[in-house]
Parts: structure tokens; sequence; C-alpha cells
């Protein structure tokens, strides 16, 4: 463990000391009419597990650092960008799963007044709750960096916008699939059998080579912004089900079915109140079902002398999936959070909160922090704990691997 | 769950402030004559449409500003913004401010838009590039730091006259900023909800419209804060902006420079990036 963190630390060093003095690399250097830029981040993270993990084969590391480098290059001509994002991460707790690279980014964007087109490789957010992303459905998550699903994979994409003034419609057409991943054996935080990534199922004859689609109108009227969307192709969350590999141990291998699943977003924006709402409408995985998220979030403006605000959460969720379809922790949950910002030359802010599941009393608590420590670095404290998780199928897995996160990042 | 709410909306609104402070003022024609038989209410209205009426007809602008923080140990932060401004005739509606971060690096690519109203709160939205996420955000508070700055977002939203009520207090020598010229002093108090202050004094050059200095007064009407605003450069012909704005917080002893690149006028700036589904696609 020391002789792996040692050697991170080197490494760690080794690469903010190339970014210590980027000569040419900073802001915006003309390049054959076009301005180039590069940017990004690398940043050094330790997991402080608590517990010892529940699974044979996982390490038992009271502390786990891993890095993570991600350089952004862009060019920029008059309507039209190139965008390459490379990403990179080195666990050495869990070299299968975790360390892994990928591109988030490699595109093309053009703009005109009324309409923009990105061919290549992009990530599209849609949605408006805080504690789950159920309407955001164009990227496939990567399950490997954190289990709030915020982490997303690059997706080959054609998208175009038209802006009118009743709204903006987007097409996308969306030419392979990313498959999920997941964390390796000797990982924390992942499922009692091991995920055979190299044995999907899928439903398309096409495999990971078919073309799906999807459309998306959104527009803003008053103090009500909303969205309406429609996903034909295969979902992006997998069943896992359970069978031998080659070798004849148990396995969990991911199916991925076509679906078709509309979604709606609403935020209304009234004074200090944020009210929220997402639904879907999901068919092809069993019988098709409704799922929704909403709630609010109201804030205190100017709790401190400095100026800061307190803002509190809560959201309900409710999911009426069936056995057939991935299974999801949000069936019939509360979350209630808070919210903290300083407003200070820092930076600083505090998010925490937890999902109570309203049938098992299972809890998942949830805390992000952080806070510029100067022009090149910042301080991030991430912490998940699983509570009363022993009657819950799917935090089960994970109730031993409660970890507190810190990550010292050095953008550039 | 999404960390990021980086100090509220307010980044839009240092766009506008541009107007505000910058904007507001140009020049040419004296009114301070007509004004003999007119009550201090009245004459301080006029002051107040006189500097709104030079700065009609900008269209649009656009320029980098670098704000310097420094506390009362002396220790400064940079920050470094673009920001596009929208002017939007309609007396009855605010203009749009479209603000990018680029410095420092861990906020780069983090933009603001916002559409300013009159006394209902602006309609804002901020977006996170690391997400590539819009949020609508509220922007009931007025009164808030500005990124961790002695600007509040109030003081950065752009002038809009029917905002305040207005009182002439009188005339002074406009100091040391602008030597030889008279300045009016001018109360204006604000008439939207939840503003920080209960009365600001600003003092208004003559000849030009320029606002020279600005002293903000807190909610017991103790002196808070004071503006300067110099370097003051006429684009067009017509529209005065000022290039280096200082403000001073007398209760913390903190200070917040403002220094602005020249402006650009009428040039590159697309109306129809001022839309908060364009701005998911900034970076």
């Amino acid at each position: 463990m020391s002789r792996a963190l040692r050697g991170l630390a080197v490494l760690g060093l080794a690469l903010l000391n190339a970014m210590e003095n980027p000569g040419a690399a900073q802001d915006i250097d003309a390049l054959g009419g076009a301005e180039f830029e590069l940017s990004g981040n690398a940043a050094f993270e330790l997991r402080i597990h608590p517990e010892s993990p529940q699974f044979e084969g996982q390490r038992d590391n009271r502390l786990a650092p891993s890095v993570t480098f991600a350089p952004e290059f862009r060019l920029f001509w008059d309507t039209a960008r190139f965008t390459f994002i490379p990403f990179l991460r080195y666990d050495p707790e869990d070299t299968v799963g975790r360390t892994h690279s990928d591109i988030r980014e490699l595109n093309l964007y053009t703009e005109s007044d009324d309409w923009d087109l990105t061919v290549g490789l992009g990530k599209v957010f849609w949605g408006v709750a805080e504690s789950r992303h159920l309407v955001d459905i164009i990227n496939q998550t990567d399950g490997v960096e954190d289990i709030d699903e915020e982490d997303k994979l690059g997706q080959p994409m054609v998208q175009l916008n038209l802006l009118r003034d009743w709204g903006e419609v987007g097409f996308f057409l969306l030419p392979g699939f990313r498959e999920r991943t997941f964390v390796g054996q000797k990982g924390r935080l992942r499922l009692p059998l091991r995920v055979d990534t190299d044995n999907p199922i899928y439903e398309s004859a096409a495999e990971d080579r078919r073309i799906d689609a999807a459309a998306r109108y959104a527009h803003t009227i008053g103090d009500w912004d909303f969205g309406a969307s429609y996903f034909h192709g295969t979902g992006r969350a997998p069943t896992l089900v359970p069978d031998f590999d080659a070798n004849g141990s148990r396995v969990l291998r991911p199916r991925y079915e076509v679906i078709d699943q509309f979604g709606l977003d609403v935020q209304a924006t009234l004074d200090a109140w944020l009210l929220k709402f997402e639904g879907i409408h999901r068919s092809g995985q069993g019988d098709s079902f409704f799922a929704t998220v909403g709630g609010f979030e109201y804030t205190f403006f100017g709790v401190s002398e400095e100026g800061a605000d307190l803002g509190v959460l809560a959201e309900y969720h409710y999911d009426g999936r069936g056995d057939d379809a991935p299974p999801t922790i949000f069936d019939n949950d509360i979350f209630l959070g808070a919210r903290y910002v300083w407003n200070d030359e820092f930076d600083t802010e505090f998010l925490g909160g937890g999902v109570i599941d309203q049938s098992n009393q299972s809890v998942l608590l949830s805390v992000e922090a952080s806070r510029r420590l100067n022009d090149q670095w910042s301080l991030d404290l991430e912490s998940r704990f699983f509570l009363n998780a022993n009657d819950d199928p799917l935090l089960e897995s994970f109730s031993d691997d409660g970890f507190v996160l810190l990550r010292l990042s050095r953008f550039f | 769950m999404t960390l990021r709410q980086l100090t509220k909306a307010s980044t839009a609104a240092i766009l506008s402030t541009v107007s505000l402070v910058a904007g507001a003022l140009l020049g040419g024609v004296l009114l301070s004559d007509q004004a003999s038989a007119e009550t201090p209410a009245d004459k301080g209205l006029a002051i107040a449409q006189e500097i709104d009426r030079r700065d009609l007809g900008f269209e649009n602008s656009k320029t980098v500003l670098r704000m310097i923080l420094r506390n009362k140990q002396g220790e400064s932060s940079t920050r470094e913004l673009r920001i596009e401004t929208l002017e939007i005739p309609d007396p009855d509606v605010g203009d749009k401010s479209l603000t990018v971060f680029d410095h420092p690096r861990d906020i780069k690519g983090t933009a603001f838009l916002s559409f300013t109203k009159i006394l209902d709160p602006d309609d804002q939205w901020i977006y996170l590039p690391a997400l590539k996420r819009v949020k609508r955000i509220s922007s009931a508070n007025k009164s808030g730091p500005f990124v961790g700055s002695e600007f509040a977002y109030e003081d950065l939203t752009s002038f809009e006259v029917k905002k305040y009520d207005y009182l002439w207090l009188g005339d002074e020598d406009c100091g040391e900023s602008m030597p030889g010229l008279s300045c009016y002093m001018l109360e204006r108090r604000p008439l939207f909800e939840n503003s920080g202050y209960t009365r600001q004094v600003s003092w208004v050059d003559q000849e030009e419209y320029r606002i020279v200095k600005v002293e903000f007064y807190d909610r017991k009407d103790s002196l808070l804060k004071s503006l300067t605003l110099t370097d003051y450069k006429q684009y067009l012909d017509q529209y005065w902006r000022s290039h280096k704005q200082h403000m001073v917080n007398h209760q913390t002893g903190k200070e917040t420079v403002l220094e602005f690149d020249d402006f650009v006028f009428r040039e590159g700036v697309n109306a129809r990036n001022f839309n908060k589904n364009r701005l998911a696609r900034l970076r």
C-alpha cells in the first residue's frame, strides 16, 4: 500500500511539475487561423475507508489513493470549435476496472444564428433534479468513477439544434453504444459477483453498433423552464443477468435492451424557491413504467455576516419499474439535503444530504464540499455512507464501502 | 448531486455593471439650468433620466474584465471574465448579459446568462462546463457578494431608471479624478425588494454625466462601501465607459478593483447566444 502510495505521489508530482511551467501551453495561441487553448486538470485522490470490505478478493486498504488526468484541447474559429478531452484514471487498487481511460469529448461544433451542429464524441446533460438524473440519457454513465451517475463516457453523436422564438429543438443521431463501466473484483463499491463486461447481451442484432436516436424540445416561459424529450435506442442502464463464465464461475452479464423513453423536466424559479420535476415513461424493459422525481430547493440568503447562503432541498422519488428492468434504489425514496455557500473568495461550498428509502429505511448519505486553495489548486471532500443497508438489495453490496474522499486538483 | 452553485447568480450581473456604472453616463447636454424650478426629487429623476438617455442605442458591447480582490492583510486574488452586453431598448425591460470566467482555472468556462428586470428578480442561468449543465438559479438575493468580491450583485446589474427613487442633494466639486468639473450629488433609493442598501449617493459630472463616485449605505444607514470610477474613455463619440473601478468596504477593510479592457461596440456579439439553450454549448 505505502509503496503504491509513494509511487503515485512521485507520478503525481512529476505531472504537476510538468504543468508548473507550461510555457506556451497557457491560454490562447494563434494556430493557422484558429486560436488554440490548452487547459484541464490533474488530481490526486485519497479515499479513506473506515471499514473492511465484505467480499472476498476486495483489497482491504483503509487508504486508497488514485490519480486522474484530464487535459482539454480546443481550437476556436469564429463560428466553430474543435474540442478534445481525454480522461485517464490510475487506481493501483483496481487496475482492471477503475484504472481506465476514455475520450470524454472529441468533436467539431459549428454554429449559425439559428442552428448549431456537433459531430463527434460529446456530452449532453438534461434535467433539473439534484439527487437523481432521471431524464438524462444521451451519455453512458462511467460507473467506476462514482455512484452518483454524474461521470459520463463520451458518446458518438450528430447533434443538430434549431433555435426558434418558440423554443429549441434538438435532434440526436447516436451511432454506437458505450457499455457501462464496472469496478473490478479488487475494488470497493462493487457487486457481489463479477460483472462480465466482456460478454454483454444485446437485444439489438446490431449490438453496440446500433444507431440510436433522440429529440428534445426545451423552452423558457417567464419563471418556467421546461424540456420534453424522446429517446429510442439501447437503454444505458443494463439489467444484470446471473450466468457462468468460461471458467464456470458465477458472474453477472450486462443485458442491454432497446427502449423507448419519454421524458419531461420542469423547473419553476419563484424568488428563493426552485420547484423541480422530472418524469419518464419507459417501455422495452419488461412492463412499461413511469418514474418521477420532484421537489424543491429553498435558499435563505445572507445567513452570515459575510453573506453566506443556506439552501434546503427535498425531493421525492417514485419508480414503478418491475423486476425485468434494471434495478434502482429510487423506487420510493425521499432525499433531504442542505447546501451552504460561503460566497467567499475561495468559492467554499458544502452540499450534504441523504436518500431515505421509505420501505426499508436504508439511507444513502452523501456529502460534497470544495474550496479553492489558490489560482492553481483546489481541494474537494466527498463522502458516501450506507446506513441500514442490509435490507436493501442494491445498497447492501456497498454497505461496508462507505468512504471519505479528499481530492487535491491542479488546474492549468 | 451537483455541488457547484458558484456564488450565486451574480456573475451575469457584472456584465451589466458596465452599463450602470460605466455605461450610464455620456454626455453633452447640461440639464442643470432647467432645474431651477424643480424639487430635488424632480431634479434627481431628471439627472437619472439623462444618464440613461445618453447610454441609449449602444446596441451591444463586449469587454474583458479583471477583478482583483484584496483582503485586510493585503493578500489578493484575481478573476478574469469576458462580458457581453445586449441592449434591450424597451425601458420596461432590462438589458441582457453573458459572462464567462477565464480565471481562476477551476471555474474556467463557467458562465452566467442574465436578463435584467426592472423591479422583479432577474432571470439567471449558470452553466457548469464540467457537467455540461445549465441551471436556472434564484436571483432573489441582490445583496450577496459577487464571487467573493466587494461588489454585490445589485452593484453590477444594469442601470435601469425605474429601479430607484431619486433625490438631488446638491452640487459639489468632482474631486481629483475629474479636476475642475462640478458634480451633481444624486441619491437613489432602491424600489426593488431585498436590496442591501437604504440608499446610494453618486457623484455625477455635469458635463458628460459620468458617475465618478458612489457611496453605499447599508440597511442601518451607515456607510458600507465606496466606489470610485476612473479611466473613462468615450466610444462611438457618445458612450463613456470607466476602465477602472475601485470598491472599498469600510466595515471589513476589504477592497476589489475592476480593470476593464477596451470595449468593443456593435461587433462580434451574437444576440442568439443570449439564450439558455445555447449556453449549454458555450464550451
